[in-house]
């Protein structure tokens, strides 16, 4: 499965399936993203950003489940949805790649724990990179962020989970 | 996990620049997002076809889900009110006793009210509903006070109109959409209303604090005092909003600028009424006819 996850050119190495396995990393992600229709009147920005964490989970855990410029077009999809200026989930998850491709470079063995503080690091940097772009200064958003924050944190060792079980039986396919 | 040893790519020129155009790519993606920012800062509703064309398909579901939730979430309220409602009965009895005298004071003051308006030759423009519909979802991970209503141009929605709920304004219309609209709520950053205080008629204005509540702010006086408990009113100045609706109660006193609740607790089993602009902007004047037809 290693093997598998990697540009080396392997002829003989069996392929990840076309069609459906190539589409269900987007798919969850999207329906991440969809978490926003939910008939919920919100008062406060309670609801984490579940299309986020699911992409964070894909990237870090199944690194080519996704291409590297598939932030972009997700970001889109997650723009349309959130409420959110159009352009700032497609720019922050793209630098968001961006980051965790530089971070791999140099961090050479690294596992769940790292993975976790890879991933927080970049919910907090897309949660306030998102209120500075999407509302305004002096609003009184921050305090309710912060715990958005850590909610979402604590969401990425589930939606880890969640990556691994479709992985598996992804490239059993 | 074993370090990634993927960045090699060979002597296969196909890989190579395969690999460099993925990244290429990836770095494209942030311009191109930095650059729909820029568009969508100073041109907001430069992409609201695409955001309501995407809510057109996701209200009708939400509906359908805030259906589902409602009856669910009735079925322990009616049990409840089953076992309890000797105790409401008793209750309600009181209270229709003691609200009696005052529904009788009231009755008069309208009627009063009437004949006094006549008296004066007042025209009330009293706003038709444009349409009843229900907020569906709302804009819960990000920082703006944003609600979907399932109801869209379709049925005579359009930007700019009021939105209220039972108990008070809860925004106004934003973009619009066939089947859906977005509302921007009260509490949004971005939302400022005209108000007037119910006892006095002093001028004020709210604005969204973000949090879920208000900030009520004096416009043309200084060192106001509001004390906790004050209400506020639409005002109608701005020709938005008609006058009257119920806007704030003042929670904190203060000077000046003071944190009030909204009364609408706009969630999806209520009812929200949509009403056209209180005074609508004229149209456009028509230019100065050309010397071709006053011919």
């Amino acid at each position: 499965m290693t093997t598998r996850n990697s540009v080396d050119y392997k002829p003989f190495e069996p392929k990840v399936a076309g069609g459906r396995a190539r589409a269900i990393p987007w798919l969850t992600v999207m329906a991440g993203s969809l978490m926003t229709i939910v008939p919920l009147i919100a008062t406060i920005p309670i609801l984490p950003p579940f299309g986020f964490v699911m992409l964070l989970a894909w990237r870090l855990l199944a690194r080519y489940a996704l291409r590297p410029w598939a932030a972009a077009p997700l970001g889109l999809f997650d723009d349309l949805l959130s409420g959110q200026p159009l352009g700032s989930a497609v720019l922050l998850w793209s630098l968001a790649f961006v980051a965790i491709d530089m971070i791999e470079q140099r961090l050479v063995y690294r596992d769940f724990w790292q993975d976790w503080l890879i991933a927080s690091g970049g919910i907090a940097c897309c949660v306030i990179g998102g209120r500075f772009l999407g509302v305004r200064v002096g609003t009184h958003v921050d305090t309710v962020l912060l715990a958005q924050i850590v909610i979402t944190m604590m969401l990425f060792p589930l939606a880890a989970r969640i990556v691994a079980t479709i992985e598996r039986r992804r490239v059993q396919e | 996990m074993a370090p990634a040893r993927d960045r090699r790519t060979g002597f296969s020129r196909r890989r190579q620049y395969g690999v460099f155009v993925g990244y290429v790519l990836a770095i494209a993606g942030a311009v191109v997002g930095a650059a729909l920012l820029v568009v969508s800062t100073f041109n907001p509703p430069a992409f609201a076809g695409a955001r309501m064309g995407v809510a057109g398909l996701t209200a009708p579901v939400s509906s359908g889900l805030a259906w589902v939730v409602g009856g669910v979430a009735a079925v322990p309220e009616a049990i409840g009110t089953y076992f309890f409602v000797r105790q409401e009965n008793v209750a309600l009895r009181r209270e229709r006793e003691q609200t009696r005298a005052l529904l009788m004071r009231a009755r008069t003051i309208a009627y009063d009210n009437r004949r006094l308006r006549s008296l004066l030759k007042v025209r009330d423009r009293i706003a038709e509903p444009v349409v009843t519909a229900r907020l569906v979802s709302s804009s819960a991970s990000s920082g703006r006070r944003f609600a979907l209503l399932n109801a869209g141009r379709w049925s005579g929605v359009r930007p700019g109109m009021a939105v209220r709920g039972p108990d008070g304004l809860v925004g106004r219309v934003v973009e619009t959409g066939p089947n859906a609209a977005r509302v921007m709520l009260l509490t949004d950053g971005d939302s400022i209303v005209p108000i007037r205080r119910t006892r006095d008629g002093l001028p004020a204005i709210a604005v969204g604090r973000g949090d879920g509540m208000l900030d009520v702010r004096s416009v043309n006086a200084t060192n106001v005092k509001f004390n906790a408990g004050d209400l506020f009113v639409t005002s109608g100045v701005g020709g938005l909003y008609s006058p009257g609706i119920p806007v704030a109660r003042v929670m904190t006193a203060g000077a000046d600028s003071v944190m009030a609740r909204t009364f609408a607790n706009p969630d999806t089993f209520d009812f929200a009424v949509v009403e056209p602009g209180f005074m609508p902007v004229p149209p456009p004047r028509a230019l100065a006819p050309s010397d071709n037809s006053a011919k």
